[in-house]
């Protein structure tokens, strides 16, 4: 059994290396050592923003990634001009000089919108009819932002745009700043969860690891992610043999040896390691506890439109929301099905019809439970897609695209910004990836200007060099 | 505004001194230095907005130079040497004022009460600049040449000195056990086996330690641990990083590493092969490998990618890499503007840059992610498959030469086959129609040619009047042509064209109009491609007279093979009568929904031959004209290539053409077996332009050509364009100041867990001021004049006493120097990522210890690369050996590198790594406890414990405690391993299910003369043991 002041110096230590002086002292004024039932103690990574800049509206984010680059002109930009103008050519006015992807070269003709739109709620909020669940149940929650632009047009690098605030590999994820900034709420889970489903419609594109790395901070900040299949999280199962309580024995043994060595080397960073093995065999029971979905009664399962345990991205909603109970900071569901060059009105319709039910039942089990108040949803993509045809799908597209939020402090049943009236520019109120950065930095608690981390000489943030904007009309 | 106007107003405003500045004038050194002292307060707080980038600088001011300081004749500073009531800055500094007070509330900055008195006394000892330590030239500041030995005592009376102004001592050597380890680990990454612990401990030779040190500098293994941090350093990896992250070779520059290490190759020498081994005159295979650095970085095959874009991120990281890796500069901050800390330009950039502009490479792979083409490459075949090359060539010349002979037997056999070759008789129409009115013309040789009006579908009908009788089978060949799209034969854009159904009717007279029945369709290619929907599985040309003429999704095509002829025959299911007055219509209907796929070119014939009759029968078209000449008629030059095709479809020579193809199959699956890696090939140099805010898409920048940074050189002349040689040149030139420093630097890391200066990747501004800056110029001084030796360097640095110390902290030494940045004691730290398995498998005694070759693949879990794509892919792992190799063998995948090597902080290598981080996570004990390797090392080690442990469990215990830490144990330590143990034997024993499957995980074979229970149980204890802090650390 560790003294509380062992595995508190034990920490500063090893975190205090890594971290600088700024992280030290945190840390000191920090109080994040919980008695456990054990007995022994296991250090929560307090932060090194405590207290944070100022009273948070959200305690932590669920991020709804829409891989591939959904088409906002079939979901929720209407862009009834451009159904006038189908078949015909954009504007060059429009086009010129302009950054495009696949279509490089080609004859760019309008190309209508695929999908009817309807006011929905008492916001009446303008939504594709390809989301009666939303529609239905969350339109009022929702504050919708048409004017996003991004700096990157494929997959790979705009995901590291969108995660990290650079293009550049290398740099944290977003949820990694903040578990690095706000600390950890989880006793025994990962503060940083990642899930990924599969869909059956778009170009399954590839999502690397990179997209919840920790980059310069320390691996301990690093997205867990959590599988649909074998080990939900990777080693977290026992070896063949070797039952729960066998696994006791051993890491009994092993806390037993490590503590007699550090009866003569008084070693902060045994003491850490002692709290790290404790901390991996309750992750051994904790996780498997969080999957097992069955106990759910089954109005919830009905509201889901899942019974959990298939990997599908309802499932991870309901998994989410499990998470959310558990005080993970930050978990983001990605699905990857929404790169859709080709039969964009087929595809977009079954893709949305995947995720929708999903998002509406978080959404309202959220709610009913009092928590979207303190909980940022966000949806979103790494980019849109064209106005222009592609065939019969559309391109990549970075000048103007959809993001929308709803919970933690975002105004309900609002929208805001807008493209032209191709859908291609964003030209009212503009909002850059670094905006949505600084906006959800600043519900959480965070002035993104004074949140960095000193890598390779330059006072580094998760929302650049050139400045950010917190945009404060989409504040409750 | 002039510059000297800007004081003026300000010298009106009142001054205030902050009262804290009293307080903390306390424990300030006696002199202030600029460098160490004054340097990082302003570069920290001021540079942003008075530094080097001038798009950034305020109101014309710099306090990075002695000018902007203090001034030029007629023009004040912000300093008045002597006199800080006097000094603009200091006045900013200590202003109340929020219009004036500096550093601006908004930048987030703010002096510390220390920075002001630290300026303030600075001032009152007349401000002295210097220019920055690491731009400064490396002065030796110890006389004469060294050789190791006064070397090493020159870097412990450093250290003394520095420790004695701390009011500090070292600590006393540590024993025998623990610096064996410490050597052994440092040195190759590998624990000293118990043998070696014991003759070494019990050497009482005077120079015991120093015959260890050589033993360890000898070993293959130390250039497998010294490439480990390089290969961070210069981004090695197995696969591309972009997008799909596909595998790319390069293995061999790996190799290459490893062997420069154990050859000890001059470092100077190593740098310039690897910037520019493909320029050197004369150039060696492995210069040529070594070259591959320039093509470590990340590639996209990603469609819709832009080739300029990805061209500027490609030579963007290059300079990134380069100036991290050898000059330790953050150059790559200056990409989009002025760097803010350090005196480097955006144009130094770009003119860096230039010195890559050479290298061939294409900014989209297109179409590797499919072929794996990512660029010039070699193939490296070592001596033994050089040996089977050649061997299996020769042989494959012998049976060529077999197959290339007539014979009066072939000549007899080609006679015979002449007579039974079928005779084609071409079909001249007399009316061709197209029912969508495209125009059809006859050309000479009977073909017909599609043109004008291209039509979603169509149907060709062709009337022949008179045809010949007794016809047995029509042939259809589809001709490429110049004027189709991809040459055709088709007309859809990608020169593909699809046949949904071929009919032949029979007129004759008025009584009979009938439908041919066609039978036993064959082609000489049929699609394979996108053929999902397609009931047929392929693009068949049976589907062509399967009486289905709608082909919304079938029909015969060849889109794989475009451009080329293709043929398809029909027979006829009996004998057409033909003949004079009578009539045929053959009509081909082409139907497919996807629009355009029609036939470009084409030609019919018949044939009244027996059947059966068969399209790869048909002999190409000039070996048909060939046969179409009497025998007596041809010239040599024909009657060889008639000669030489029948050999080569001759039944007598059909063994030797199947040991021919069997010779060419062994000879690609060697060639397969032999790694290639890819090099840089040098062509005409692009135009580098300076990117303004480093857009890619701006072409108004000023065009450069290659040069060093401005501040690190003198302007240089030269006639000719400077190449990557001059690069490498000038980074290992003596009188560079950053490239030894960096270097010794980060071997100081490698030998005491930190740096001299702490952050190995930036020794600009924003770095540290060095703990022992005369230490770290000697080491580089004496590491420039030893020829750049690296061995010397380590060995100089292992035999000090400092390196010796035990590393043993007391709670006093820890308050005192919490980051042992005075040194009087060694480093203890955790292994990196590689050896923390190197260690277990070396420890249970599974690991193979091989140099070099492909990359391993060790267990991994499944489904860990379910979200890669294009193509997608699952990890295959290895068996046999290569589950057992060291972990820089480990397939680097950039994007899910393993996640073990994860769990340890080794970095993706998408970019220049130069210091890892070393956490410490429950992730890590996951690993350590439930990992299969790790399982599989315990199960192979409580065998080697029973089978080499003595037979009493204490001494066994002993045994697997000296294999694992190199020490016996305590008795309270034994205590708990017996208790685990008696506990697992007892349960195991009631389970022999559950041992038997603990005794399966891994690939390793079960032994079966060991009593399972007992084994079990031993796996539990060496399950602990593994995962000991002492096992994985280094201290």
């Amino acid at each position: 059994m560790l003294p509380t002041s062992v595995a508190r110096r034990a920490f500063l230590k090893t975190t205090g290396v890594s971290l600088g002086s700024m992280a030290l002292s945190s840390l000191l004024t920090g109080d994040g050592l919980a008695a456990e039932p054990s007995g022994r103690q296991v250090p929560k990574w307090a932060g090194v923003l405590n207290p944070p800049h100022f009273a948070p509206k959200a305690k932590r984010v669920i991020w709804l990634y829409m891989a591939g680059g959904m088409t906002h002109i079939d979901t929720f930009d209407n862009k009834p001009k451009l159904a006038e103008l189908h078949g015909q050519p954009m504007p060059e006015s429009i086009t010129k000089g302009q950054q495009i992807a696949q279509l490089q070269g080609q004859k760019l003709n309008c190309f209508a919108p695929q999908h009817p739109f309807k006011q929905w709620g008492q916001s009446g909020q303008s939504l594709a009819e390809i989301w009666p669940h939303l529609g239905e149940k969350c339109a009022d929650d929702m504050c919708i932002v048409r004017s996003l632009s991004t700096d990157a047009i494929n997959h790979d690098p705009a995901h590291t745009f969108m995660n990290t605030g650079t293009m550049t590999p290398g740099r944290p994820a977003m949820g990694s700043w903040l578990l690095y900034g706000l600390g950890a709420e989880a006793e025994s889970l990962p503060g940083f969860v990642v899930m990924v489903s599969t869909g059956k419609f778009g170009q399954k594109q590839p999502i690397a690891a990179r997209q919840w790395h920790s980059g310069f901070l320390p691996g301990q900040f690093q997205g867990v992610e959590f599988r649909g299949t074998g080990d939900p999280v990777l080693y977290v199962g026992n070896p063949k043999g070797v039952t729960l309580k066998r696994q006791r024995d051993v890491v009994d043994a092993v806390q037993s040896l490590n503590g007699i060595a550090n009866e003569s080397l008084d070693d902060p960073e045994i003491a850490t390691r002692v709290s790290q093995y404790e901390l991996a065999f309750r992750m051994q029971s904790s996780v498997p506890e969080l999957m097992d979905v069955k106990n759910e009664p089954q109005h919830i399962f009905d509201l889901y439109g899942t019974k959990g345990g298939d990997g599908s991205f309802a499932s991870n909603c309901l998994l989410a929301r499990r998470l959310a109970e558990r005080g993970t900071r930050f978990i983001q569901l990605y699905h990857r099905d929404w790169d859709h060059h080709g039969a964009v009105k087929d595809h977009s319709a079954g893709t949305a019809k995947e995720v929708d039910q999903g998002i509406a039942a978080l959404i309202t089990d959220l709610k009913q439970r009092d928590m979207l108040k303190d909980t940022i949803i966000v949806f979103g993509s790494e980019f849109g897609r064209t106005p222009m045809a592609q065939g019969n799908g559309r391109d990549h597209h970075l000048a103007g695209f959809t993001m929308w939020f709803a919970g933690g402090g975002f105004k309900p049943g609002f929208h805001y910004g807008a493209t032209d009236e191709f859908g291609y520019h964003a030209v009212e109120n503009r909002v850059s990836v670094h905006d949505v950065h600084a906006t959800l930095l600043y519900l959480l608690g965070i002035d993104h200007s004074r949140f960095s981390v000193k890598f390779q000489g330059l006072d580094s943030r998760l929302t650049g060099v050139e400045g950010a904007r917190v945009v404060k009309e989409l504040l409750a | 505004m002039c510059a000297s106007s800007k004081w003026m107003l300000v010298a009106l405003m009142a001054l205030a001194i902050c009262p804290a500045v009293q307080a903390a004038d306390v424990g300030l050194p006696d002199v202030v230095e600029f460098n160490r002292d004054i340097r990082p307060i302003l570069s920290d707080n001021c540079f942003f907005c008075h530094g080097p980038d001038k798009n950034k600088r305020k109101a014309d001011l710099r306090l990075d130079t002695a000018e902007g300081l203090s001034g030029k004749p007629g023009e004040p500073g912000a300093v008045v040497p002597g006199k800080p009531a006097d000094s603009e800055l200091f006045r900013r500094i200590t202003s109340t004022d929020p219009e004036q007070k500096m550093p601006p509330a908004e930048s987030g900055k703010s002096l510390t009460p220390r920075d002001i008195a630290l300026l303030k006394k600075w001032i009152e000892q007349d401000a002295k600049f210097e220019g920055h330590w690491a731009f400064l030239p490396i002065k030796r500041p110890t006389k004469s040449r060294d050789s190791v030995f006064q070397s090493a005592t020159q870097i412990d009376s450093f250290i003394r000195e520095s420790l004695a102004n701390q009011k500090l001592v070292s600590s006393p050597a540590a024993d025998r056990i623990t610096l064996i380890r410490r050597l052994s680990f440092d040195l190759i990454g590998l624990p000293p086996s118990p043998d070696e612990v014991a003759t070494f401990v019990n050497d009482s030779s005077s120079n015991a330690y120093e015959k260890l040190v050589d033993r360890l500098l000898k070993s293959p293994h130390y250039g497998e641990r010294q490439a480990m941090w390089w290969l961070d350093l210069v981004r090695y990896a197995d696969t591309v990083g972009y997008h799909g992250d596909q595998d790319m070779s390069v293995s061999p520059f790996r190799q290459y590493v490893i062997d420069s290490f154990n050859a000890n190759k001059r470092f100077d020498q190593f740098t310039v092969e690897q910037l520019a081994g493909d320029l050197l005159p004369n150039g060696t295979r492995d210069q040529k490998i070594a070259s591959g650095y320039n093509r470590l970085g990340m590639m996209s095959a990603e469609g819709g990618v832009q080739d300029k874009e990805y061209l500027a991120k490609y030579i963007a990281e290059r300079v990134r890499n380069a100036s991290g890796t050898w000059l330790g500069i953050t150059l790559g901050c200056a990409e989009c503007h002025d760097h803010k800390f350090d005196p480097l330009t955006t144009r130094d950039f770009y003119r860096f840059e230039a010195f890559f502009a050479d290298i061939q490479e294409r900014g989209l792979y297109s179409g590797a992610n499919a072929d794996g083409n990512w660029g010039p490459f070699v193939k490296v075949p070592n001596a033994e498959q050089e040996a089977a090359l050649a061997k299996i060539d020769q042989q494959i010349v012998e049976t060529k030469k077999i197959l290339d002979t007539t014979t009066p037997e072939l000549a007899a056999a080609q006679a015979t086959w002449e007579k039974s070759q079928i005779v084609w008789t071409l079909l001249k129409p007399d009316s061709i129609t197209s029912t969508e009115g495209v125009t059809l013309t006859a050309k000479e040789d009977s073909s017909i040619l599609a043109s004008g009006k291209n039509p979603a579908t169509d149907t060709y009908s062709l009337v022949v009047k008179n045809p010949p009788a007794n016809i047995t089978a029509f042939r259809l060949e589809v001709l490429p042509d110049d004027s189709l799209p991809k040459k055709g034969p088709g007309r859809a854009g990608n020169g593909n064209f699809v046949l949904s159904e071929f009919t032949v009717k029979q007129v004759i007279g008025d009584t009979i109009d009938e439908a041919v029945p066609l039978q036993n369709a064959t082609a000489t290619y049929e699609q394979t491609g996108f053929a999902d929907a397609n009931p047929y599985k392929k693009w068949a040309i049976a589907a062509a007279i399967d009486g289905d003429a709608k082909g919304k999704t079938w029909g015969w095509a060849v889109m794989e093979k475009v451009g080329q002829p293709h043929i398809a025959v029909f027979e006829t299911a009996k004998d057409v009568a033909g003949g004079e007055g009578s009539t045929l219509v053959i009509s081909m209907l082409q139907n497919l929904d996807n629009p355009q796929h029609t036939i470009g070119r084409f030609r019919l014939s018949i044939a009244t031959s027996p059947r059966p009759i068969r399209a790869d029968q048909a002999p190409p078209p000039n070996i048909a004209a060939l046969l179409a000449i009497a025998a007596d008629q041809r010239n040599d030059s024909q009657k060889n290539e008639l000669a030489a095709h029948f050999r080569s479809i001759a039944p007598t020579l059909d063994a030797f053409r199947k040991q021919l193809a069997d010779q060419e199959k062994s000879r690609r699956d060697l060639d397969a077996s032999i790694p290639s890696t890819l090099i840089t090939a040098s062509v005409q140099p692009r135009m580098v332009r300076v990117l303004k805010r480093g857009n890619w898409m701006d072409d108004s920048g000023e065009e450069v050509t290659p040069g060093f940074p401005a501040i690190l050189s003198q302007p240089l002349e030269s006639p000719t364009r400077l190449n990557r040689v001059d690069l490498a040149k000038w980074i290992v030139s003596n009188d560079n100041p950053l490239t030894a420093r960096v270097f010794v630097n980060r071997v100081w890391k490698l030998l005491f867990g930190a740096g001299l200066s702490r952050k190995l990747d930036d020794l600009g501004a924003q770095g540290e001021w060095p703990s022992h800056p005369l230490l770290l110029d000697h080491l580089a001084a004496s590491f420039i004049e030893s020829g750049w030796d690296v061995k010397q360097l380590i060995k100089s640095i292992v035999m000090s006493q400092t390196y010796r110390q035990s590393s043993f902290v007391s709670r006093e030494l820890r308050e005192a120097d919490p980051y042992n940045r005075w040194l009087a004691r060694q480093g203890r730290f955790r292994l990196d990522a590689e050896l923390v398995r190197d260690n277990a498998l070396s420890i249970s005694g599974l690991l193979v210890t091989k140099l070099g070759g492909k990359s391993a693949k060790p267990y991994q879990p499944p489904g860990y690369f379910a979200y890669l794509n294009f193509p997608t892919r699952e990890w295959q792992n290895d068996s046999g050996e290569n589950l057992y190799r060291r972990g820089l063998y480990t397939h680097w995948q950039r994007q899910y590198l393993h996640p073990s090597l994860l769990a340890f902080d080794a970095p993706n290598r998408e970019e220049c790594t130069a210091d890892r981080a070393r956490s410490n996570t429950p992730l890590q004990s996951l690993v350590l406890l439930n990992d299969p390797s790790y399982v599989e090392a315990a199960r192979a080690f409580a065998e080697l414990i029973l089978r080499n442990g003595g037979s009493a469990p204490r001494d066994r215990l002993n045994f697997a405690f000296r294999r694992a830490v190199s020490r016996d144990m305590k008795p309270a330590e034994a205590e708990v391993l017996e208790r685990l143990l008696q506990t697992h034997l007892d349960e195991y024993k009631l389970d022999a299910n559950a041992a038997n499957e603990l005794l399966t995980v891994g690939a390793k074979p079960t032994p079966t003369d060991l009593d399972k229970s007992e084994l079990a149980a031993w796996t539990s204890v060496a399950r602990t043991i593994l995962n000991l802090h002492e096992t994985i650390t280094r201290n």
